[in-house]
This record gives C-alpha cells, sequence and structure tokens, in this order.
C-alpha cells in the first residue's frame, strides 16, 4: 500500500455574496492510498465537492498542498493544471454530463483525444473498453438511446479510456436505483482499482458504502473522522 | 478534437439548419441588394461605357452627371477640335422625345450620332443592320424599349413611328445595357435627332474626343478645359462624375444601404442567438470537457471550426441563392444587366465573417470563463 494522494493543512476560503469570507474547508490533512476505493462521505454543504474538486486539480486551495505520486500540485499554473487533469484524472460525474449528440464510443474517446491521439485509434480504444464493460454493441448508439446504467458505464469508460492515476467519482449512483448502483460500483471496483491508481468517490449513498477500503466522513468543512474498512483490496 | 467539434454540431439538427440559414439570408440579402445598388449605379453611366471610340467627353461646366444636359453652342464643337491633342472631335446628342404608335404614347431616349463618323453607334445588333440609320427617317431601337412598348410583338424592322410630328422608320434592333431611367432608347443620325426632339436656341449635348496617339487623355482633357472653358472629362471620370452625383445628391445608396444593414444585423442576430443558445445548452458539457483537461485553446477552436462551417454553408448557400436570382431574371427587361459582381461575394464573404467570429467569441465567453468545478453541481 502506497500513499499516493497527500494533503497537508488544506484551507479553502471562498468570498460570499456580502462581501464576508467563507472557510469551507479547514485544516484537511488526509493520506490515500493507491489501489483502494476511498469514500468521502457527509452531510450536504460539508465540502465534499470542493475537497474533490481540489484533490483532482481543478481548484487551488487557498493554503496547504496537495502532493498526488509525489509531485505538488497546489502551485501549479491554469494551463499546468489542465495538463495535469488531462493526463493524469478521470472523471465521473453525477449526471454523467455526455455529449448528446456524439455516440457512446466518441464519448468515451474524448479525453484519448483531447491528448492528441488520432481519432480513428481513440474510437477503437473507446469501443475495446466499452466491451469489456458489457455494452458490446452499443458503442455507436447515443447517451439518450442508453439507459442511465449504461450511460452511467459509459462515464466509466471515459474516466478510464486514457489510464489515469487519479479517478475521481463525484456521486456515481445517485441518478441509479438501487440495483443499478450497485452493478456499477461493482463494475466500477472491478475496472477502476488498480495499484497504481487512486480512487475517490464523493457519495451520500450509505447502500454503496461497502464498497471502499476507507471512509473519510467530513462535516463542516472538516474532516471527522478517516475509517479503514475491514478488507482487503 | 475538431471531429467532435463537427458532430456536436450537426448532430443538432435544428440549430445547424437555424444557423445556416440565418448565415444564408444574410448573405443572400447583403449580396442581392449591393448587386442591385452596384447594376443601378452602373446604368447611371452605361452609356458612356458604350462610347468606346471616344476618350474624352467634352460638355458644359456645370454638368454634374450624364443625364444633366446643358447644351452646347455648336462653335464649341470647333474650339473644341483646335486643341493641341485632339484627333478628332463629333458632336453627340441627347435629349427625350415622346414616340406615338398607335395607342402607343411612350417617353424615350434619343441619341443623335455625329452624321459621318456615326462614333458612338452600338455594336451588337439583334435584328438589322446599325449602319441603316444612314437613310432619312430611320434610327435604331434597344431590344429592352422594344419589349417594353411591345411587350407582345416579336421583333421586327421598318415599322413606322412618329416623333414630334415627324415620321421615322425603326431599321433595327440593337442590344445594350438599360439606362438608369429604364426608358426606351433610340439611337439616329445627330441631323435627325434634333428634328424628333423638341430644341432650344442649342442643341450640341456633348463633343467626343478622341486624343492623338502618344498623348495622354487626361492632359488633352485638362488642355481642353484650360482653352475652350468646357467640362473636359475622360470616360472613366466622367463615368465616375455620374456615380458620385447618385451617391452624394440621391437616397438610393441609404435605402439600399439600410436594406444591407438589416441583413448584416437580421443574420448576425440569428446566428449570435442560435450560436449563444447552443453554448449554453452545451455549457455543463463544456464545463465536464474543461474538467477532463480540455484546455480553452482547444474549446475555442472547436467553436471556430464550428463557426466556420456554419459561416461556409451558410455563405456558399446564400451566394449560390443570390446567383439562381441573378440567373432566374437576367431577360427581365427592369433586371437585365445586373450581376453578381466578384467583389460582392468577397465583400459580403468578409462581412460573413465578421457575424460568425461576432458571434462564436459572444458565445465563448460563457465558457472560456466557466469555472470546471461547476460540473460538480449537479443537475
Amino acid at each position: 500500500m502506497t500513499v499516493a494522494l497527500e494533503t497537508s493543512h488544506i484551507d479553502q476560503d471562498f468570498l460570499s455574496g456580502d462581501g464576508s469570507i467563507l472557510h469551507v474547508l479547514r485544516d484537511i490533512n488526509l493520506k490515500i492510498h493507491s489501489g483502494r476505493i476511498t469514500m468521502i462521505v457527509g452531510p450536504s454543504g460539508c465540502g465534499k465537492t470542493t475537497l474533490l474538486s481540489i484533490l483532482s486539480g481543478i481548484l487551488t486551495p487557498t493554503r496547504g498542498s496537495v502532493c498526488i505520486f509525489g509531485k505538488d500540485i497546489s502551485h501549479l499554473t491554469d494551463g499546468e493544471k489542465v495538463t495535469f487533469r488531462r493526463q493524469n484524472v478521470g472523471f465521473m460525474f453525477q449526471s454523467y454530463n455526455l455529449i448528446q449528440t456524439l455516440s457512446a464510443a466518441e464519448n468515451v474517446a474524448i479525453p484519448l483525444l483531447a491528448n492528441g491521439i488520432a481519432y480513428n485509434q481513440a474510437l477503437k480504444e473507446a469501443y475495446a473498453l466499452l466491451d469489456q464493460l458489457g455494452l458490446e454493441g452499443k458503442g455507436g448508439k447515443f447517451p439518450l438511446k442508453l439507459s442511465g446504467g449504461e450511460q452511467q458505464r459509459v462515464a466509466i469508460a471515459r474516466a478510464l479510456v486514457h489510464h489515469p492515476k487519479i479517478l475521481v467519482c463525484d456521486e456515481p449512483t445517485a441518478a441509479l436505483d438501487a440495483a443499478a448502483g450497485q452493478t456499477i460500483m461493482g463494475i466500477l471496483t472491478k475496472a477502476a482499482l488498480d495499484k497504481d491508481r487512486v480512487v475517490i468517490v464523493v457519495t451520500h449513498d450509505n447502500r454503496i458504502f461497502h464498497f471502499a477500503h476507507t471512509i473519510v466522513t467530513m462535516s463542516d468543512g472538516r474532516i471527522l473522522s478517516t475509517e479503514a474498512m475491514q478488507k482487503e483490496p | 478534437m475538431d471531429l467532435i467539434a463537427f458532430k456536436m454540431l450537426v448532430g443538432n439538427k435544428a440549430k445547424y439548419y437555424g444557423l445556416i440559414f440565418g448565415v444564408m439570408f444574410s448573405t443572400f440579402l447583403m449580396a442581392q441588394q449591393v448587386s442591385l445598388f452596384l447594376g443601378l449605379m452602373v446604368r447611371t453611366c452605361s452609356t458612356i461605357g458604350l462610347v468606346q471610340e471616344a476618350s474624352i467627353w467634352v460638355m458644359d461646366p456645370s454638368v454634374r452627371y450624364f443625364d444633366e444636359i446643358k447644351p452646347l453652342p455648336d462653335i464649341d464643337l470647333y474650339r473644341v477640335r483646335g486643341v493641341e491633342g485632339v484627333k478628332w472631335a463629333v458632336p453627340f446628342y441627347k435629349g427625350t422625345a415622346v414616340l406615338k404608335s398607335g395607342s402607343v404614347f411612350q417617353l424615350v431616349t434619343v441619341f443623335g450620332l455625329d452624321d459621318t463618323s456615326l462614333i458612338g453607334l452600338p455594336s451588337q445588333m439583334v435584328l438589322g443592320q446599325a449602319e441603316s440609320i444612314r437613310a432619312p427617317n430611320s434610327l435604331i431601337m434597344d431590344e429592352g424599349g422594344w419589349k417594353y412598348i411591345w411587350p407582345t410583338d416579336p421583333f421586327e424592322i421598318n415599322r413606322s413611328v412618329e416623333m414630334n410630328d415627324h415620321f421615322v422608320r425603326i431599321v433595327g434592333i440593337c442590344d445594350i445595357p438599360p439606362s438608369y431611367a429604364s426608358l426606351p432608347q433610340v439611337y439616329t443620325r445627330y441631323s435627325e435627332a434634333v428634328k424628333l426632339t423638341p430644341q432650344g436656341a442649342h442643341t450640341l449635348s456633348y463633343v467626343l474626343v478622341d486624343h492623338e496617339p502618344g498623348t495622354d487623355p487626361a492632359v488633352v482633357a485638362q488642355r481642353i478645359r484650360e482653352k475652350a472653358g468646357l467640362l473636359a472629362l475622360t470616360s472613366n471620370a466622367f463615368e465616375w462624375r455620374t456615380i458620385w452625383y447618385f451617391i452624394e445628391k440621391t437616397g438610393i445608396p441609404i435605402n439600399f444601404g439600410i436594406t444591407v444593414l438589416l441583413g448584416f444585423i437580421v443574420g448576425a442576430a440569428i446566428v449570435g442567438q442560435t450560436f449563444y443558445i447552443f453554448i449554453l445548452e452545451n455549457l455543463m458539457q463544456f464545463a465536464a470537457l474543461k474538467a477532463i483537461g480540455v484546455s480553452k485553446g482547444q474549446i475555442l477552436k472547436m467553436v471556430l471550426i464550428q463557426g466556420a462551417l456554419v459561416g461556409s454553408m451558410g455563405y456558399g448557400l446564400g451566394m449560390g441563392l443570390t446567383a439562381l436570382f441573378f440567373l432566374v431574371t437576367k431577360d427581365l427587361v427592369a433586371l437585365k444587366g445586373f450581376t453578381l459582381y466578384a467583389p460582392v461575394m468577397v465583400g459580403v464573404g468578409v462581412c460573413v465573417g465578421l457575424i460568425i467570429l461576432g458571434a462564436s467569441f459572444f458565445s465563448i465567453r460563457r465558457v472560456l470563463v466557466l469555472d470546471p468545478a461547476e460540473v460538480f453541481r449537479g443537475p
């Protein structure tokens, strides 16, 4: 087990509409291991999504540092952060955010295309990954022709197609029923877990907590607890 | 990502066709109206261009444009002939007369050409011989004029008509551009023309001049101005003097300009609004792209590719529609001679480019300032 992602004394402040300062995150110290699923849980407004934005290189913390595989990303320029995300981070969003006018395979191919891979090659890899995720023959379909579970599988494929070191999942089961949620988490666990990859899941859904190796509980911008689950990866 | 940009655009067919229609409509309106305006301006001086033998036109100094005649005394013809550098100088008459034939009662423009040289005689004939006007009491009429006066009659020669109490025969039909006034035009000899039209004290409308070989027509024209005290202009300068009169002294450019401006504004509004809505509807997807690591430059390029695609498709269709319009109407008397000019195509292309660039940058602002973290805020 390797500590792949480490935060040190992270604070995040935002300026509110009335000019006052909101302290959204306070003194976040976190160690996340690769090869394991880390879930960040807590009530709405506790700062989970803000923390996820920082861990994925979207947001720069007001104070503190974030080291991912030994690289401090908290001081990267905007352009460097874009490159970092493009090469190292895979995203799954609550509402999938698939582009409706592109086929499933084309949606999956986007991270490869953004990294300069040729269209035909990117599409070939996308189709192969969709096949692995149980979407044989559906790569050419448009998202609206797929079920919610299938769309989320497309989103998983898009998040993994470029072999990212970090996978961040924002409420991956929020839009699914219980059975579909379990199926998706099963697929995600199988496809995403890798000894060299960090998997972070932000969720409210306690029905999927059993997939986690570590559960980080947050409240009011602070980490309340970090609990290692009694299971082996 | 270029192909992705293309597919994002064409995948939304309603928006895609709406954008193309907007550009096409704008292109058509601008190209057609500007071409009509230019065609009209060309008409104002079409006769000047037809007289290819003359390099200089001499007239009264108060003349501002071709149709505004202030006749010169005959002696001025001889004064011009005496200027150094003048190879030859001949009289040219322009006036109007009422043509009567049965129930027909029509005002026509009468051109009187030098009896000997027939300088200014139309070269393109539809029927008959142009030189036939050497016969007494004869004239040739333009094709459009005939169709205007006798729309159902086939062309024929030797038809007799009455003008200013004189009977004359139409001995030929010529093919010339319509004039600005759109009146039928007849050509006859100078000596005949002055009989066919009511006259004042003087009859000489213009003196047509050619310069000696090896001399500059502009220099000869300047010399005529100095020696004879008359206004002498090269053909080209007289054409521009006429065109500028209509541009400066009439409301024509303003009217056409307003229509062209409306074409630009409507096109820009349709394209801008549709493009903006298209971007807004895909805002979360663009946020997702930014989160994934698609750079601002890549997104900007995607939007510009979409704009370029829409612009080129709409421009092509709009130009095609304009060309079709002029093709279909080329045989109509009222629209004869109007055409789509190459500089208009270039100019409208620039305008369409500005519309597309404006709409793209107006729309892309939202994406460029969009925080990729927005994508985590849920639906």
